[in-house]
């Protein structure tokens, strides 16, 4: 510290703190709504016209119906539910999502139990495998998982067991998918977990299964349900491993997402429709966003920073 | 009957039964085991489907997909040496589509980490934080097909003359500019398209950043701050660097997700105008052209780029691992 200029000046900042002088204070929140009213505008713009009537739509910007004297419909949303059965489609998403979620969920907590209080030979080399498996590309499997979906049936017209269980495919994929980072976010937590819980347990001479249900399990609840809102989104939101292994043609059984994607081909100018369909497909994600935000972040950052 | 009945049958009681069923089984069949072999033979079975499902999903169908880009299309699958590699790095379309991977790798990249430092560090600094967060995070929630149609809609672009109802371009014509054609002109509409990516993921880098950012202790910063060190001079000095693990994390993540990235551009341009990439040249090559092979050979450049990736991620974990 050589110049005196500086040290008089120090106080000054300290009693600020980190706030600041008062016009940066003024320029840090205009910065910071014109962020945010950026980032909104695309959905704000979209969710404005999926409620306008479809000649205003194509004669004039969203924005003019900020205007008292515009005017309001819901006939997209019944239009648009109706003629692309898309109630069938939320259906489907459903019944992808449900099970592509809770089984990876599972097995991930027994690999994870095992991996954290169970010791076997290799364990830790099979888990950086896990940890390794975390970045591969699901396009590099999808060629010999579909050969094998085919040959045993899985998929494919002809098999009765793809007519009678016609999403069987697409939940083990997920559940394989999934799994690298389920066992990667449950493990590091399971293995954070207090040791002399499990040690006591086993001297009253609770077996592993009762101190994984009993113990593990319960104690675990933030990180699973972090897990499972991420996998849950995931999968909902999920188009890729939808069209490979439902197929981007095979109708009755797309989820909203495929749908929606096929809408965008064929509706091509009809805004209002497509704005009311893709609003239909984010519904619930938007509802389990808001109502699970805090179990969300805990699963990014619980799973990127430090496990 | 609705053969979706049966469907939901399955899901909701199906399902967990076969999940709690095996753990059930698991421990009858431990307890069949002489005592001394019980300890050993328990973890196994344990993480058993996990094992088989990530080597059916993951592990067997890497290498085998490396093992079909040096074959034909043919049923057959006859060996035909590195032609599919020649076939991608030779053919106009599909070197768009790994000079397009190469932008989106970059852009995506510098766009989300510069995006989420600086709204995390501002974002820090009021007490509408968790608001502005939630806000800037959104998109993460919804599908990128979603994603794709809200831009869509943003880029839209009618004729010269004709009111223009994209949202860009009524701006434009709102002070007096030429509407922009953004989604067809080339090599500009790239870049769109990954601002469409950085739309959504900066809320991810946002979150990650600003949980690195509020571990840095306050004393540090407010000692340096005494000492006479402006704003700029104590996040260059200071909260730069302390965050740079973080920031190699989310840059890191952002690669990935760079290379794969594939609904966007499906969504929105088909891969037209020049928009191609590699992940979506696959799904081409695959599905449109019947060409595994070649679709294989894409696959394959894919693992190899993303391989670095997955050592430093090891090395990372295992540096963790280290100090726990």
């Amino acid at each position: 510290m050589t110049a005196p200029a500086r040290a008089v000046a120090a106080p000054a900042a300290i009693s600020a703190g980190r706030r600041g002088p008062r016009v940066d204070r003024v320029a840090l929140h205009i910065a910071i709504v014109l962020i945010i009213i950026a980032w909104l505008l695309p959905t704000l713009g979209m969710l404005v016209n999926s409620f306008r009537p479809a000649a205003d739509v194509s004669a004039t910007g969203w924005w003019t119906a900020l205007s008292p004297t515009a005017q309001f419909t819901t006939d997209n949303y019944v239009h648009i539910f109706n003629q692309a059965n898309l109630g069938n489609s939320f259906l489907n998403s459903l019944f992808i999502t449900v099970p592509a979620t809770v089984i990876p969920v599972a097995i991930a907590a027994f690999a994870a139990y095992a991996f954290a209080w169970m010791s076997f030979p290799g364990r830790n080399l099979l888990f950086v495998i896990v940890v390794g498996l975390l970045v591969v590309p699901l396009q590099a499997t999808i060629v010999p998982v579909l050969n094998v979906f085919r040959t045993v049936g899985i998929t494919g017209s002809s098999s009765s067991l793809a007519q009678t269980l016609p999403f069987l495919g697409i939940w083990l994929a997920h559940t394989g998918y999934g799994l690298p980072f389920a066992v990667y976010l449950l493990r590091n937590y399971m293995g954070g977990l207090p040791r002399e819980v499990f040690e006591s347990a086993a001297i009253d001479g609770a077996g592993p299964a009762t101190a994984f249900f009993r113990l593990a399990l319960p104690m675990s609840v933030p990180a699973i349900a972090a897990l499972t809102i991420f996998q849950f989104l995931f999968v909902w939101n999920d188009l890729f491993v939808a069209i490979v292994y439902i197929g981007a043609t095979n109708g009755t059984h797309l989820p909203l997402t495929a749908t929606l994607a096929n809408l965008t081909n064929s509706l091509g100018g009809d805004w209002q429709y497509l704005m009311a369909a893709a609003f239909i497909s984010m519904a619930l994600p938007l509802v389990v966003f808001f109502a699970f935000q805090r179990y969300f972040v805990r699963g990014i950052t619980g799973g990127a920073v430090k496990g | 009957m609705d053969p979706r009945i049966l469907t939901a049958a399955t899901v909701v009681i199906g399902v967990p039964a076969a999940l709690l069923g095996y753990i059930w089984l698991v421990e009858r069949i431990v307890g069949l085991a002489p005592e001394k072999r019980q300890a050993s033979l328990r973890p196994w079975l344990w993480i058993l489907p996990a094992l088989f499902l990530l080597g059916f999903f993951l592990v067997y169908p890497t290498i085998a997909t490396v093992i079909r880009s040096f074959q034909d299309k043919s049923a057959a699958a006859n060996f035909i040496g590195f032609a599919n590699y020649q076939f991608f790095f030779s053919a106009a379309d599909t070197l768009v589509a790994l000079r397009n991977s190469f932008i989106w790798l970059v852009l995506l990249t510098v766009f989300v980490v510069f995006g989420g430092l600086v709204t995390a560090v501002l974002f820090d600094r009021v007490r509408y934080e968790p608001v502005a967060k939630a806000l800037l995070f959104l998109p993460l929630a919804i599908s990128f097909v979603g994603a794709g149609v809200i831009w869509k809609f943003m880029f839209d672009y009618e004729l010269a003359g004709k009111p223009q109802i994209g949202t860009l371009n009524g701006l434009l014509q709102g002070v007096g500019v030429q509407p922009a054609a953004f989604l067809i002109n080339a090599p500009g509409n790239t870049i769109w398209l990954i601002i469409v990516g950085a739309w959504i993921w900066t809320g991810f880098a946002m979150v990650i950043l600003s949980a690195a950012l509020k571990g840095i202790s306050p004393e540090i910063l407010e000692a340096a701050r005494v000492d006479g060190a402006t704003e700029l001079e104590v996040f260059r000095r200071i909260t730069l660097p302390l965050l740079s693990p973080t920031i190699a994390v989310v840059a890191t993540t952002m690669i990935i997700t760079a290379l794969k990235a594939f609904d966007i551009v499906y969504v929105m341009t088909s891969g037209n105008f020049d928009t191609n990439i590699m992940a979506l040249d696959m799904y081409h090559q695959l599905f449109d052209f019947a060409q595994p092979g070649r679709a294989a050979a894409v696959a394959t450049i894919l693992v190899l780029l993303i391989i670095p990736v997955m050592f430093v991620n090891i090395r990372r974990f295992q540096a963790q691992e280290a100090i726990r």
